[in-house]
């Protein structure tokens, strides 16, 4: 047999970007009690928490304030203890800058918390008993998704892999790598409990190869030969979760299809740590880690924040700000979103607050380079996707596939012309969305006007046989009585 | 505090127009050198009028256009046409030719276009096809390359039309074709003075030096391998067969990549990323493409070098090749 080099090349997805890592792995400080704390009552997509505390309530750490009803939504715990003050609109973390409710809760400083119900021998439950409690938890995707993990650990086909996205592949953030060096046995207990939860047969925690501090800190914790720890290629977006797989398994998933489809579920480093405080410790998600860095803060800092905190408490805790301070970005520098305002608080999915230099260049004409297309990992034209977009030839958008985008950025820091690719997508996705919406309505009003219609005619219609049934019998007695007579 | 929202990505890399363009400029430096080491200033006045030239034009395209000026021009893709044009033509050209020749390519070829990006066809090429159809006669007035012209004599060339003895002589490959015509075959034509080692006698050395700087840019990642290759094998695989059938008759393939401008053609023209196609597979055919034009042209054409024309057709063939050869996602 021939080996070809290029055929027993390591396994990777395509495209993607050697980034700057800019990172800087600091040790986890607590932040100062904040004196309010904030939650939105959004979750995700169209799914809210319905609150079930009222002004004026004393809350202990850890209660439940805002109730979930269905699995796709997580209930909201109060972080401190303290009084409900309000529920009322507030600007939340949202890329179009919405404001919408959120319960206020203003710390009383003692932090009082309820009691904790550990469970020790989880091997013991039910596994339907730890998804609940998982759920009771509050638990969602630490990685930025904020997807609820009891719902991801509710597969409809069995699993055989679990893989633990602890590539962390943005720029700047560090918040997964340190909780991996400071509590490497903690995650591997949550890895193992996750890994329990879906029965899966193997369990592989994914590390960049640019971290080895936490790789060594996740080996040497690693007692059971259960689960493995794998270095991958620091490429940007080795995080995301269908690259991840393409890089452990070489399997490329579809963008129509969920990785449990194919036996495979990832969960992020930070949400196995949390299951774990959950299950072993009985605590639900009322902290996270969040790295606080850019040029526009003095002290660029790997926080353990309160969910809720503003996060103008958070960059008091790293000294404030710097002059260079002219954005602030929550989650990383290639998909975060700007925040408009420092009152906004974090949420769960909060990972990374960015703080730093306006950095947009001007955008020129498109050279046609084709940088953009190797670039992305969905293996997209993104130069034609552009061309389509702003031209408004959505029906060609779709044809060349702009739904497989998954916003990632890559063509976008690439461009030689500096185009703001990733807007132009996203404004074309909204546009199709709608379309596709108003397309359906409009189906729909056919169908009833049709139906109607039809409903018309078949009352007509009825009527006239009904009207000839009639006539029929009248022509039959007048014939009846014309015979009598006769007779 | 109070901060702006915008979308995201937030950071940008050091890729730019402006640093491709130039690093082409940069790589076009050796073969600039060697030219001027041959001929002489001649090169270099002819270089300094085109950039005037480009630069003047540009601006008031771009002025009228209501454009930035000093913010565009800084992109320098109007220098790197003018440079290209500039050592294309004839050095002993007089200067009327290569302004010409760079205002038909700027405001022609590029600005009614919509200026850079929007172009068709290559601007330099272009500007290139406009000399050649328009001032047959002193396209084809060669310098020859054992005369170094000095900065005076120069000046008395190109701008007071002084004739100079012996200045002027046929390239190889107009050579070849006279005599072929003539009955000639390839083994007697090539045993004349004006042949080097394979190809045109001194400017054989213009060739490699277009190619180091083309494999400068090609490591560092400026341009990518499959639009050289593909002129390359483009000029050399019908060349080989033509040289197997008739020796006699048809130059080795050799002779046609180191003569004229194929080398120039494969790493610095073809690749203007603007005009050509966009996918892999689309960028080998367009770049075979162009290839086998130069042979076919030279071969059997009325002219004896055919760059400029086999990369015209190609450019407009670009279009239909990308949307032929459109790449299908895995994921579909």
């Amino acid at each position: 047999m021939f080996k070809f080099s290029w055929l027993t090349k390591k396994q990777s997805f395509p495209g993607g970007l050697k980034l700057a890592g800019h990172k800087q792995v600091t040790q986890i400080i607590e932040p100062a009690l904040p004196k309010e704390l904030i939650y939105p009552l959004f979750l995700a997509a169209d799914r809210y928490a319905k609150p079930c505390v009222n002004v004026g309530d004393t809350v202990l750490k850890g209660q439940i304030i805002a109730t979930a009803d269905s699995l796709l939504a997580t209930p909201i715990h109060a972080t401190s203890s303290g009084t409900i003050v309000a529920i009322e609109k507030r600007p939340i973390a949202h890329p179009s800058g919405l404001s919408d409710s959120c319960i206020i809760l203003q710390t009383d400083e003692l932090d009082e918390a309820l009691p904790t119900e550990p469970c020790i021998a989880y091997t013991e439950q039910n596994r339907d008993f730890l998804r609940h409690k998982i759920q009771q938890s509050g638990i969602v995707g630490l990685g930025g998704a904020a997807f609820p993990t009891a719902k991801k650990l509710q597969p409809s086909q069995a699993i055989h892999t679990l893989i633990i996205n602890a590539a962390e592949c943005e720029p700047y953030i560090s918040c997964d790598e340190i909780l991996m060096i400071e509590s490497a046995p903690e995650i591997i207990q949550g890895a193992l409990i996750i890994q329990y939860i879906l029965q899966a047969e193997h369990c592989i925690i994914a590390i960049e190869d640019s971290k080895p501090e936490a790789y060594s800190a996740l080996l040497s914790a690693t007692e059971s030969n259960q689960l493995q720890i794998k270095q991958v290629p620091s490429i940007y977006p080795t995080g995301g979760e269908k690259q991840l797989i393409q890089v452990i398994s070489g399997v490329q998933i579809p963008v129509k299809n969920l990785p449990s489809e194919y036996g495979y579920i990832c969960q992020n480093v930070a949400t196995a740590y949390a299951v774990y405080q959950a299950i072993n410790l009985g605590l639900p998600l009322t902290e996270r880690i969040i790295t606080l860095t850019g040029d526009g803060i003095k002290q660029n800092q790997n926080l353990r924040a309160r969910i809720g905190t503003p996060v103008k408490d958070l960059v008091a805790a790293c000294q404030g700000y710097t002059p260079q301070a002219e954005q602030l970005i929550m989650g990383g520098p290639m998909m975060g979103i700007a925040l408009a305002s420092d009152d906004i608080a974090v949420i769960k999915a909060s990972n990374c607050l960015l703080i730093n230099q306006v950095n947009k260049p001007i955008s020129q004409a498109c050279i046609r380079c084709g940088d953009c297309a190797d670039v992305c990992p969905s293996e997209l034209l993104p130069q034609q996707l552009y061309w389509y977009s702003h031209t408004q030839q959505w029906d060609n958008c779709s044809d060349y596939q702009l739904a497989d985008c998954i916003e990632c950025g890559c063509c976008d820091v690439i461009c030689p012309s500096k185009i703001p690719l990733v807007q132009a997508f996203r404004v074309a996705k909204a546009e199709i969305q709608q379309q596709q919406k108003q397309s359906a309505s409009a189906a729909l009003a056919k169908k009833r006007f049709d139906n109607h219609q039809q409903r018309l005619q078949r009352i007509e219609q009825e009527k006239l046989v009904k009207q000839d049934k009639r006539k029929a019998a009248i022509e039959k007695m007048k014939a009846a009585a014309a015979k009598r007579k006769l007779s | 505090m109070l901060f702006p929202t915008q979308s995201s990505p937030f950071s940008a890399s050091n890729n730019s127009v402006q640093a491709i363009m130039q690093q082409v400029l940069f790589a076009l430096i050796p073969a600039i050198l060697t030219l001027f080491y041959f001929v002489g200033y001649s090169v270099l006045m002819q270089i300094s009028l085109a950039i005037i030239t480009a630069l003047i034009a540009e601006s008031l395209c771009l002025y009228l256009r209501k454009k930035p000026i000093l913010s565009t021009l800084a992109d320098f893709s109007a220098v790197l046409t003018a440079v290209l044009i500039a050592i294309a033509i004839p050095s002993i050209a007089p200067w009327w030719v290569v302004v010409n020749g760079t205002l038909f390519a700027i405001l022609i070829a590029k600005q009614v276009y919509g200026g850079l990006g929007y172009n068709p066809f290559n601007p330099a090429m272009a500007g290139y096809v406009f000399l050649l159809i328009s001032f047959p006669l002193p396209m084809t007035l060669w310098q020859d390359a054992s005369i170094f012209l000095s900065f005076s004599d120069a000046i008395n060339v190109l701008f007071e039309a002084v004739a100079i003895d012996g200045l002027s002589s046929a390239t190889v490959l107009d050579y070849t074709k006279m005599q072929l015509r003539s009955g000639e075959s390839i083994s007697t034509i090539q045993a004349s003075s004006i042949f080097g080692f394979i190809g045109d006698n001194n400017k054989e050395f213009v060739s490699l030096a277009y190619l180091i700087g083309g494999l400068f840019l090609y490591l560092k990642r400026t341009i990518r391998w499959h639009i050289p290759f593909a002129v390359l094998m483009g000029v050399f695989i019908p060349a080989s067969i033509a040289y197997a059938i008739d020796p006699n008759i048809y130059s080795s393939p050799w002779f046609h990549l180191v003569t004229g401008a194929t080398v120039c053609a494969a790493f610095f023209i073809a690749t203007d990323p603007v005009s050509a196609a966009a996918s892999i597979k689309g960028r080998l055919i367009y770049g075979f493409l162009i290839g086998f034009l130069i042979f076919c042209i030279r071969t059997w054409g009325g002219y004896p070098d055919a760059v400029a024309f086999a990369v015209l057709l190609a450019n407009i063939s670009a279009p239909s090749i990308d949307s032929y050869l459109r790449p299908k996602t895995k994921t579909q």
